[in-house]
Order: structure tokens, then C-alpha cells, then sequence
């Protein structure tokens, strides 16, 4: 028996690690900015936030689609610097991936943002440390296990992601065919001995990732440090 | 001598904050009044807390708020130390990183401040390397205290520090409040509810209720107002007497104190001859009489005469201030006995204390 392709299976652990890095970094102000705000229009901006996680990706995909190709003005403006198009691309996974697992990462900072409150801050702000210095010092080491968490959530999902993916990116080997689009044409093409293969690896990767998560809020219940 | 010059209103729901006050930065100031007066909410408005106060404060010269020009000065600006009911030591930092975390942000902010000194005077040295987790509430708050220092404040604010503790180890953290203004040269403001911080701590006070000040000044002063008597609570009021140690009586342990050239005796205290303490005398532990009793157990009958008279109408009870000499009593007593002894203002009388009336928690300054 040959082991199959796992090309699909690095390309979906490489597009996960890529979202979710950058997701981190974007989504920080946003979480803050929920955690903190006093404005009316929070409730619009926390759905809109939480929409991909009720959304059929497919839906997702379809407008994702739309604004990724040339003939949207963003697509355009991306073919005009770079010459080559958004969709079907890996950059344009990545766009679509973040919109995909944004709720994610958005809500475990969020929660713990709100968790410790604007009493330290208040405490830092006391002792003479500016907003930004408080934020780094004081708020990000606090929350550190919602970091974590935003982390492993925003990563496993990326890898589990099927619907958004075929819609923008399509099936292009070494570019956008992911472990889930391998394992579903695998099926199409009567292959069961590779799909069940990734499937397994899929599976148990998916186990352990909720193990860790589950251990690690177990064990650590409240603060790391 | 630095002085505060605040002038604030602020809104929240039903409740309005509404204080113009020059505060002398000179040793402690207790803003002094009920819960829900307002008084921590002014602390928060000084340090720059509240954003949604409008008015102007100035420190000295400089501006920390003028809602006119859209002003405000953020908190970590405004150099000011801030001790927290609640310490809000950080979690993530052992006691000598949190201590560390002022220390370095605060280096060019004078050296008369040193590390070391605040770790001694505090008696940290042993707590340092303790997470704040494993602290008891009076060790954090000595930690929490010593970090508001650290950070070289030209002011220091404290919000309730002892509410949370009980009454031993509030005994035990009062002295290391009480010797911030002197060993540090900072002066305080300070919020409490509580009569024997009051007591204990004030050069001056600022009594608060519903978001007004109703009284402020020298804390012998107010304290001898009739009009802030229900703000204290019947059970607590009374007045404060600057005396000085007079003279020790070994055999009955027993220390005489000069207050104005009025002797009173309680038990004793262990102070050196003319420490100056404060006595604190309850209305409710004075009583009058006419002649002076022979053969009583009461060690302290001062000659004096009726200065005030306040009747509580429909209640049985009146307040009556007593002149004994350059200090001033206060007595609760019935209006029953007001009228049997017809006392009126001018009368001559003796005021009655019970020697274990006194607060014994007083100390020198």
C-alpha cells in the first residue's frame, strides 16, 4: 500500500499556522475594543464578528469569492501590485481563512480581557505606565491563557476548514488543495484506502489538539506566571 | 506647601458629585462620610479615574483637569500614588516584582524614595519573593502600599486601604500609615467610613454626604459639630482631645495626660513624658453632674461649663457640648436629665468620664 500525498496535509498545517498568526495580532484590538467599550453599537460588531460560526461556509466562500476576484476593486487593486489574482491563490486562502476563523480567536481574548477588568490597568496606570506599556506589562502576560486558547481554537479550525476553501481557492495541487479537499476528492474518486488514511490523521490531530486545550484548563484554571 | 485645588461635578444615574475644595497637601486629609457619599469617587476623579468628570484641578501650578479646554491629564501622568481597597496587586508578578514595576518607571522621579528604605519600613524583606496569591490581606496591603510609594508619588491616594482586614490586622498596618507623611515627606488623602481611622490618622477632614461636602478643617474642629454628628452615627460620636503625656502613676499603671490644663487619667500607655497623643471621647461615655460626686469609681471629673445645647426633638435625647478649658467634651444625655438639672449655656458643671472610654489606639504624632 503507498502512503498517499500528504503535500495537502503541510499546505493545511502551513495556511492554519499563517491565519493564525496574523489572526492573533488583528483580532488583539478588536477583542480589547469589545472588552472595553461602553459604545451602543458593540452588540452589531459582536455579530458580525460571530457570523462565520453560523454562516455555511459555502455562503462565506460565495461572497469571499466576489470580493476576492479581479473584477471586485480589491481584487483588482491586488492583480494591479502583484500580478497574479487573489482567488485560487494561497494569499487568498489566507484572507479567506481569517474571516472564516476570526470568531475564534476574537472571543477567547475577548472573554479574557473582560476577565481581568479595568482594575489593573487602572493599578498600572498608578504606577506611572502608560496605556500601551500597561497593555504589554501587565494585560497581555494576564492573559496569556486566552492567548493560548484564541491560539489552538483559531489553528485547529483553519485545519478543519473545507467549504470556504473550495469556494476561493478551488483544487490547485501545492497551492490550495488542503487536507480536506484531498480527503474529499479522494472519496469522489473511489480512493477510500487515502481518505481513510488522512481522515485518521485528521482525527487524531483534531483529539490531541482538544486534549491539550482541555488538560491545559484543567491544570492551569487560573492565571499562568 | 502644595496644595490641590479641585472644582468637579460628575453625574452617575441619580447621583451627583458636586466639590470645589482647596486641599493643604500637608500630612493625611480623610475625606470622611457614609458609604455611597461619594467620597471614593472623588478620590478616583483626582486621579484621573473618572473620565466622565467635568470641572478643573490643579496641582500647584499645574493642570490636571479643565473640561473647558478639554484637558485632562491621563493618570499616569499626573504622578499621583493610588492604594486600592482591593491592593490589585498583579497576579503574574511575586511581591518584589510588583514593588519593581513602580520602582522602574519612577526613577527620575526623585531620590528620596528608596527602594531598600521602603522595603524595611514596610518589613517586606521576607515577603518578597511570595506571589501575591500566597499573601495574607494585611501583607498585601503592605505590598500594595509600599508599590504606591515607589512610584515617588507627590501625592498619595487611598481608597479604604483597612476595610477589608479586621480589626487586629488593621491595628497592625495603621502605624505604617500613619508615618507615610513624615518618613516620606508625601502627603495623603485618604478615604475612609471608619471614625477610628479617622481618629487615629487626620490632620484634617472632609466630611462628605450625597456628594456634597458638609464640613471640612482641623479634625478637632469638625469633629466638635453638631451638624456632622449623624454622619459619624450615634454610637461613635464624640469629639478628639490633643493632650500630651503628663506624668506615669507605676503602681495603679495608670497615665495622666495634660490636655489644655485639664488632667485626664486612662490606663497606661507606655509613651514617653509630653508625647502628644489623641484621645477620643465618645458622647455617649460622658455624663454630667452638677456638684462634684464624692465616692465614685469614675477617675476623670472635669470642672467645666455648658457651651451647646442641641435637643433631638422627639427623641429622648440632647447633645450638649462642654467648655473644660480650652478643649471641648461632647455629652449625650436625656432631655429628661436637660430639664432636671436645668442645664443652659453658661451653667457651671462637672463632666463625668469612665477611663476606659478613651481610644487607646491613639497615638503620638
Amino acid at each position: 500500500m503507498a502512503f498517499p500525498d500528504i503535500g495537502p496535509l503541510w499546505l493545511s498545517l502551513a495556511l492554519a499556522a499563517v491565519t493564525m498568526s496574523i489572526l492573533l495580532i488583528v483580532a488583539t484590538p478588536l477583542a480589547w475594543w469589545l472588552a472595553f467599550t461602553r459604545t451602543r453599537a458593540k452588540p452589531v460588531i459582536e455579530t458580525l464578528t460571530a457570523l462565520p460560526l453560523v454562516l455555511p461556509p459555502t455562503v462565506l466562500g460565495f461572497y469571499l469569492l466576489i470580493l476576492l476576484s479581479p473584477a471586485s476593486p480589491l481584487g483588482a487593486f491586488w492583480v494591479r501590485v502583484t500580478g497574479s489574482s487573489l482567488t485560487f491563490s494561497f494569499t487568498g486562502l489566507v484572507i479567506a481563512s481569517m474571516f472564516y476563523s476570526l470568531p475564534f480567536t476574537v472571543q477567547p481574548l475577548q472573554s479574557a480581557f473582560e476577565s481581568i477588568g479595568r482594575a489593573p490597568l487602572e493599578a498600572a496606570a498608578s504606577l506611572r505606565a502608560s496605556p500601551w506599556d500597561a497593555f504589554f506589562t501587565i494585560a497581555s502576560p494576564m492573559a496569556l491563557r486566552g492567548y493560548l486558547t484564541a491560539a489552538v481554537l483559531t489553528f485547529a479550525h483553519t485545519i478543519g476548514e473545507f467549504g470556504v476553501v473550495l469556494m476561493v481557492g478551488g483544487n490547485i495541487p501545492g497551492r490550495t488543495r488542503v487536507i480536506s479537499i484531498a480527503i474529499y476528492e479522494h472519496v469522489e474518486t473511489i480512493n477510500y484506502t487515502d481518505a481513510h488514511i488522512l481522515s485518521a490523521i485528521l482525527l487524531l490531530f483534531s483529539f490531541l489538539v482538544l486534549l491539550f486545550v482541555f488538560v491545559m484548563n484543567r491544570r492551569y484554571p487560573v492565571r499562568i506566571g | 506647601m502644595a496644595s490641590l485645588d479641585i472644582k468637579v461635578r460628575a453625574g452617575f444615574g441619580d447621583f451627583t458629585l458636586d466639590i470645589a475644595h482647596m486641599f493643604e497637601l500637608q500630612g493625611i486629609t480623610v475625606l470622611f462620610g457614609p458609604s455611597g457619599c461619594g467620597k471614593t469617587t472623588l478620590l478616583r476623579i483626582i486621579a484621573g479615574f473618572e473620565t466622565g468628570a467635568a470641572g478643573e484641578i490643579r496641582f500647584g501650578e499645574e493642570v490636571w483637569l479643565e473640561s473647558g479646554a478639554k484637558k485632562c491629564l491621563p493618570p499616569h501622568r499626573r504622578g499621583a500614588g493610588f492604594v486600592f481597597q482591593d491592593t490589585r496587586l498583579f497576579p503574574h508578578l511575586s511581591a518584589q516584582g510588583n514593588l519593581a514595576y513602580a520602582d522602574r518607571r519612577s526613577r527620575g522621579w526623585g531620590a528620596r524614595i528608596g527602594f531598600d528604605d521602603v522595603v524595611d519600613i514596610f518589613d517586606l524583606s521576607p515577603l518578597l519573593d511570595r506571589s501575591p496569591a500566597s499573601l495574607s490581606g494585611g501583607e498585601k496591603q503592605r505590598v500594595a502600599m509600599a508599590r504606591a510609594l515607589l512610584t515617588r508619588p507627590r501625592l498619595l491616594l487611598m481608597d479604604e486601604p483597612l476595610s477589608g482586614l479586621d480589626f487586629r490586622r488593621k491595628a497592625g498596618i495603621l502605624p505604617y500609615i500613619e508615618q507615610l507623611p513624615a518618613a516620606f515627606g508625601v502627603p495623603v488623602i485618604y478615604v475612609t467610613h471608619a471614625i477610628d481611622e479617622v481618629t487615629r490618622l487626620a490632620d484634617r477632614m472632609m466630611v462628605l454626604k450625597d456628594g456634597r461636602k458638609i464640613a471640612d478643617g482641623d479634625i478637632t474642629e469638625v469633629l466638635e459639630r453638631q451638624d456632622i454628628q449623624a454622619v459619624i452615627g450615634r454610637f461613635e460620636a464624640g469629639v478628639v482631645l490633643n493632650a500630651a503625656v503628663h506624668s506615669h502613676d507605676e503602681r495603679f499603671r495608670l497615665t495622666r495626660f495634660d490636655c489644655n490644663g485639664a488632667r485626664i487619667t486612662m490606663p497606661h500607655s507606655g509613651l514617653p513624658i509630653g508625647a502628644p497623643v489623641r484621645l477620643r471621647v465618645r458622647a455617649r461615655d460622658v455624663a454630667i453632674a452638677l456638684s462634684r460626686p464624692e465616692g465614685t469609681s469614675i477617675r476623670n471629673i472635669l470642672p467645666g461649663t455648658i457651651a451647646e445645647i442641641h435637643e433631638e426633638p422627639d427623641t429622648a435625647f440632647a447633645e450638649t457640648l462642654i467648655d473644660i478649658g480650652g478643649a471641648r467634651l461632647r455629652a449625650r444625655i436625656t432631655r429628661k436629665s436637660l430639664a432636671d438639672l436645668e442645664l443652659e449655656v453658661g451653667k457651671p458643671v462637672y463632666a463625668l468620664l469612665k477611663t476606659v472610654s478613651f481610644d487607646r489606639r491613639a497615638l503620638p504624632r
